[in-house]
This record gives C-alpha cells, sequence and structure tokens, in this order.
C-alpha cells in the first residue's frame, strides 16, 4: 500500500495499518500482511485458546508438561491473570511514557485495601459492601493516588523518579503494617468474592475453584488490552512517545507535557488498582505482607523481559513472572531434595540475565524501543 | 559628542511600548500614560528591551526589534551572538531576566512553552530535533495534535470527533509533507530520513501547528548551494501562505537573498537594523563579521 493511498484511503485505522506495513519482517509483519478476515479469525482463536487454558492438563502429551503440580492449575492461571494486568498499567507508564516507576504495587496494594477497608467485616467502617460496590470506588482512589504521586514527581526523570517512586510504595506498606486502621500482618478476612450464582444455587465465584476467577481476570485483560491499544494508537500515544524522545522539543510542539505524563500515572495506577481489586477478590484475605518490593521489583522485570512499549511483550512477560516461580512448586530436585520454589529467585535471575543477554530488547519488543536500543549501544561503543 | 536631551520620537514610541507593570518614567508624559495598555497594532511580535542573564553571562543585553506581519525577517550574527538565545526566550525556553515580549498584543513571557506554541508560535531546531522513532507523518501528526480537542477520553472509546480529528490531523500532515516536498518518506522512520529531509521534515511538523510566525533556526546549515537554493523557494512559499517568517541565518548571502528586514546581534547587543542593503552596508556589521583591523580599534 502507497502512503498516498493510506492518507486518502479508507482512513478508519490507517495508524495502525502504516505500523504494521513498517514492521515487515517476523511473525508480526506477516501477521500485518494479512487479510482482515484471516487476522479476525487468528484473534478470535487465541481469545478462545486463553479461555480454555484451564483445561490445558487435557491436551495429550504437553499439557501434562505445561500445567503446575505444587499449585493447582486454575490457581496458577488466575495468578497469572492479575500478573498480566500489572504488567500491563507498568507498561503505560514505563513502556509508552517512559517514566521509571519503582513502586508499582503501591497502587496495586490501593486497590486491593480500599475494596478490604469497604468490604470485610474486620474493617473499621463497618460498611461491609458487596465486591463489586466497591470495585469502582477502590479504582477511582487508585487512580487518584496515581495522581497525588505524578504530581510532585513531573520534573523528576530516570534514576530520581524510581527513587521517588520507591519510596512511594515503601510509604505504603510501612503504614499498612503499622496502622491499626490496616491492621498490619493480621490482615482483613472474609473479603467477599464477587456476585453470580450458578443455576443450581451455588457461587460462580467459590473457594474451590479458580477457574472462574481466571475467566474474569482475563475478560478484564481483554479490555484493557482494547483500552490501552486505543490510547497508543491515537494523539495520546504519540504524546507520550514525543516525550519520551525529546521532552522539551514535544513541548514546544504543543504537546501538553504535564497532562500526558500525568494520564500515564493515573491510567498506570487504575490498571494495578483494577489488579489489586481482582486480587482481593479472589483470596478473600489479605495483609500487609502481600505488598513488597520484591513485587514491584518482579513486575517491572515482565514489562522489561517481555518487551517494553510493546503491549504482546508485556502480557508475555508479565505471565513468565508468575508461571516460572508456580511451576518450580512441586518439583523436588535431586541434589538437596528440596523444593525447587525455594529457588525460585535464583533461577528466575538466571532466566533473566540470559533473556537480556540474548535478548535485550526483550521477548517481544517494541520496534521503537528496539531501535532506541541499538541507538544506545551505538553511543557507548561509537566505533561500530 | 554630547547632546541634549530631548524627546524623539523613538523615545516617546518606547514609552508605549512600556509593559504595564513596568511604571513609566514621570514627568510631563501625561498623553503618554494614557494610552499605555495599547500596543502597537501592526506589530506582530514586539520584543521589547530584552536582557537575559545566565550568573554573570549577559546572552542577551537589551535587545529590541518587532516583527511586521508578512514579512521574512532576518536575524543575523556571529557565533554566539545570542540568536538562539533570542529564539528561546521567545518560545519559553528561558525567561528573559528583564523585558517583555509581545506576541499579537499579549505578552508571552512566563507562559508555558506548548501554550506559547498553539498561541501561534511555531519553531525548529538548530540541531534537527525531530522524535527519531516516530515515521515521518506522525512527527507532522504530533505538531497537528496541538489544536485537538479530543484526549484520552476521546482515543479511549474512540468517539466520533476522535476519528474527525484523526483524519483531519492525518490528511493535513499528509498535505504539509507534499508541500515540503518528502511525502514519498511519509511512512518511514525519522531517523532513517536524510539530513535535508529531516530539516524539511522539522518545517513541516512546526507548521502543522498552524503558526502565525515560524521561526527557522539556521534551516540552510550544512546545506550545499542548490538545496540551500530550494529552500529559499521553500522559505518564500511559506510567507506567500500568509506566514510570518523569523530567519536566523549564519549564511549572509542567503538572508540578503529573502528577508525583507533583519536585525544583527553581536555579543547579546543589537548592532544594526534596516534592510539588507542598509545592514550590508553598516560599518559595525562588518566589523563584526570581518574582524576590525587593529589599528583603528
Amino acid at each position: 500500500m502507497t502512503t498516498e493511498a493510506s492518507a486518502t484511503g479508507q482512513s478508519a485505522s490507517t495508524t495502525g495499518r502504516q505500523r504494521n506495513r513498517r514492521s515487515s519482517g517476523g511473525v508480526r509483519g506477516w501477521f500485518g500482511r494479512q487479510p482482515v478476515l484471516v487476522r479476525a479469525v487468528i484473534i478470535v482463536a487465541v481469545v478462545v485458546g486463553a479461555y480454555l487454558l484451564p483445561y490445558l492438563g487435557q491436551v495429550p502429551v504437553v499439557g501434562p508438561q505445561l500445567i503446575t503440580e505444587g499449585i493447582d492449575w486454575p490457581s496458577a492461571l488466575f495468578n497469572m491473570s492479575y500478573y498480566v494486568l500489572l504488567a500491563l498499567g507498568l507498561n503505560v507508564v514505563v513502556g509508552f511514557a517512559g517514566l521509571l516507576d519503582l513502586g508499582y504495587v503501591g497502587f496495586f496494594a490501593v486497590g486491593a485495601y480500599t475494596v478490604a477497608l469497604l468490604t470485610s467485616p474486620d474493617s473499621v467502617l463497618h460498611t461491609e459492601w458487596a465486591w463489586l460496590a466497591a470495585l469502582p470506588v477502590a479504582v477511582a482512589i487508585a487512580m487518584l493516588s496515581g495522581l497525588i504521586l505524578g504530581w510532585p514527581t513531573l520534573r523528576l526523570r530516570g534514576d530520581y523518579l524510581a527513587i521517588v517512586t520507591l519510596g512511594f510504595a515503601e510509604i505504603i506498606r510501612i503504614f499498612a503494617t503499622s496502622s491499626e486502621t490496616l491492621r498490619g500482618d493480621r490482615g482483613f478476612a472474609n473479603i467477599p468474592h464477587p456476585p453470580g450464582t450458578l443455576p443450581d444455587g451455588k457461587p460462580i465465584f467459590g473457594v474451590a475453584d479458580a477457574t472462574p476467577y481466571f475467566w474474569l481476570g482475563l475478560s478484564v485483560i481483554i479490555l484493557v488490552i482494547l483500552g490501552v491499544r486505543n490510547l497508543d494508537r491515537s494523539r495520546v500515544g504519540r504524546s507520550w512517545l514525543a516525550i519520551r524522545e525529546d521532552e522539551e522539543a514535544a513541548e514546544i510542539m504543543g504537546v501538553r507535557t504535564i497532562k500526558y505524563k500525568l494520564w500515564a500515572f493515573a491510567i498506570g495506577a487504575f490498571i494495578g488498582g483494577l489488579g489489586g481489586v481482582m486480587f482481593a477478590g479472589e483470596q478473600g484475605f489479605m495483609n500487609s505482607g502481600t505488598f513488597v518490593l520484591q513485587f514491584s521489583i518482579l513486575v517491572l522485570a515482565g514489562v522489561v523481559m517481555g518487551g517494553s512499549g510493546n503491549i504482546a511483550g508485556a502480557i508475555l512477560g508479565g505471565a513468565l513472572i508468575s508461571y516460572i516461580p508456580d511451576r518450580l512448586r512441586g518439583i523436588t530436585d535431586p541434589i538437596f531434595n528440596t523444593d525447587l520454589f525455594g529457588f525460585r529467585f535464583a533461577i528466575f535471575g538466571l532466566v533473566i540475565i540470559a533473556i537480556m543477554i540474548f535478548r535485550p530488547q526483550g521477548l517481544i519488543p517494541s520496534r521503537r524501543r528496539a531501535m532506541e536500543l541499538k541507538d544506545r549501544a551505538r553511543e557507548v561503543a561509537p566505533i561500530e | 559628542m554630547s547632546e541634549p536631551h530631548i524627546d524623539t520620537p523613538q523615545e516617546w514610541d518606547d514609552s508605549i511600548a512600556r509593559p504595564v507593570d513596568r511604571p513609566a518614567p514621570t514627568g510631563g508624559r501625561a498623553t503618554a500614560e494614557a494610552t499605555l495598555p495599547q500596543r502597537a497594532s501592526d506589530a506582530l511580535l514586539d520584543v521589547d528591551h530584552v536582557t537575559l542573564r545566565f550568573g554573570g553571562v549577559v546572552a542577551l543585553n537589551d535587545v529590541s526589534f518587532s516583527l511586521r506581519k508578512g514579512e521574512i525577517f532576518g536575524l543575523i550574527g556571529p557565533n554566539g551572538a545570542g540568536k538562539t538565545t533570542c529564539f528561546n526566550a521567545m518560545t519559553g525556553v528561558y525567561r528573559p531576566t528583564s523585558g517583555g515580549i509581545w506576541f499579537q498584543g499579549e505578552s508571552i513571557v512566563g507562559k508555558r512553552k506548548h501554550e506559547i506554541t498553539r498561541s501561534g508560535i511555531a519553531r525548529t531546531f538548530q540541531n534537527v530535533r525531530l522524535f527519531p522513532e516516530m515515521t515521518a507523518l506522525e512527527n507532522v501528526m504530533v505538531g497537528a495534535d496541538a489544536h485537538h480537542k479530543t484526549s484520552v477520553i476521546g482515543a479511549l472509546f474512540r468517539l466520533p470527533r476522535h476519528w474527525r480529528e484523526e483524519r483531519s490531523g492525518r490528511e493535513r500532515s499528509m498535505e504539509l509533507l507534499r508541500f515540503v516536498g518528502i511525502d514519498h518518506r511519509a511512512g518511514e522512520v525519522s531517523r532513517s530520513l536524510s539530513y535535508g529531509e529531516q530539516r524539511r521534515l522539522e518545517i513541516a511538523r512546526a507548521l502543522a501547528t498552524n503558526p502565525t510566525l515560524l521561526c527557522l533556526d539556521e534551516p540552510a546549515a550544512g546545506f550545499n548551494p542548490a538545496e540551500k537554493a530550494d529552500l529559499l523557494a521553500l522559505i518564500r512559499r511559506i510567507r506567500d501562505t500568509g506566514v510570518t517568517i523569523l530567519l536566523i541565518e549564519h549564511d549572509m548571502r542567503l538572508v540578503m537573498g529573502v528577508t525583507d528586514r533583519i536585525v544583527v546581534l553581536e555579543f547579546g547587543k543589537k548592532i544594526a537594523e534596516g534592510t539588507p542593503h542598509e545592514v550590508r552596508d553598516n560599518p559595525a556589521v562588518i566589523a563584526a563579521y570581518l574582524g576590525v583591523p587593529a589599528d583603528a580599534a
């Protein structure tokens, strides 16, 4: 397709199409060249496949190898779903807008704690709302906390921003540990599950089987993907990218840098809060031990590993950071006779190092990010 | 040589041009005071006694000039004379230590950069500053977005207005790429464009913000004579669309060929102003560019 045609032809999704056209190589290039119908069929197949994941164990030969042993597979899938959600949210902040946020778990905590406070009988508020009623309030408060964090840090970039966001997450964790209202490690019990009953009178979202939670998480993920993708392929995405590449030039070209940086924080916080709400609804119990710094770092590692700035990369990265440790559960190593889960961070670290050596731009890189990285490499070694 | 102090028309104009917050000297100027809030109306841009200091360095020293609508105005001077600093003061990058800058009768000192852009001043950079990983078309669209109303909500839910703005922005951007002659590279990542194409792309991006005044910072730097001639033609075509142009340039011949009026800066001070013809013969300008013989100094 020529540029002329894309400018004057069916204008619907030209920006997206251009992007596809540009990425000529690899799977994505192939995908971009397929007719609309073929692409639609592939997308539907992938979505259906994702919804069928809880039955992976019944697939002959490969299925039993892939599912987790030490933790039931639907629960592992649900864990993956909220990690993916968090990776998608963090990808907006770090990948799109280029703002390094090390305290992302803070928003997850805000979402989860708001739900706990509003719904749990242990809460000082004694409101005991339904889970669904608490959801909008929780994500709104998470978003607000994103703005509160974003506002004073607008002038900061890179390392400085990272330190401040790190502090933010620690403040929330320490507050949760030591404040009477947030009950420290005693935590909140009896957080209600999402609503709905089956025809036989049993609740859809019970305690025995995590499959419905995974389906709920997957549905939320699909909505989030659609939203984030719409933003990325609009003036909002262009503004974020412009800010990431040259903030001053962007502002001189009329980009409201403050507004779009705040939006990036708010949207990231919204998605993180949503993850927290889902988490609280499935677990039924939570305490301050959940929101450790490791968690933020892990999600960031997932985003970078998958391919910062790319939605598919964030999904893959988020899924892997949850899947790898869960897969290690229940496997006994032959030397020390211990559960490999104990070595999860060591193994995980090796995996990350390997990926960063062999594929520094991430597993499914954003094309732009890959080029930025190449540029940086050239700056370091100008002889090339 | 000392002169008796009299109110020359020049000084009288200055008192009118004084911003409201800077009181006029007292004494026998009641008529001037009465007209204080008004600005000279034929001037598009008024740079009024602007001084800019960085610590002990005076980058701009009491520089004044004004641009008329529709002209091509040259800002020239040797290296380090303060030309780019002057641009930066006008586009909100630096805030003048003292003095005022008025655009279409409104003070722009202290306004944010994107507000100044939206009010109608666009610029290019001396060292090209595109968004390297965006396509040429996307670069221009960032400029076109400056006047778009839809934002996150519109984009999230793909509202009709979002579509309209995306489409009109894209079409206008393509037109601008055609206007500067690089539409065949629209889909290419801007870093893969040649140097000359990048310079043209910067101009297209600046034009996309729909400026009344376009500031070009050494647009011909590094160009060969043929490319310079093309650029001159482009600058004239831009002027013919009704855009006023402020041109920083090193190359005297280029400036002489295209500008209507010129201001010459040296060491942050204005040393001459006039038509290219007048400026060329001005001894101070010749001295600034060629140096002063030791015995004459």
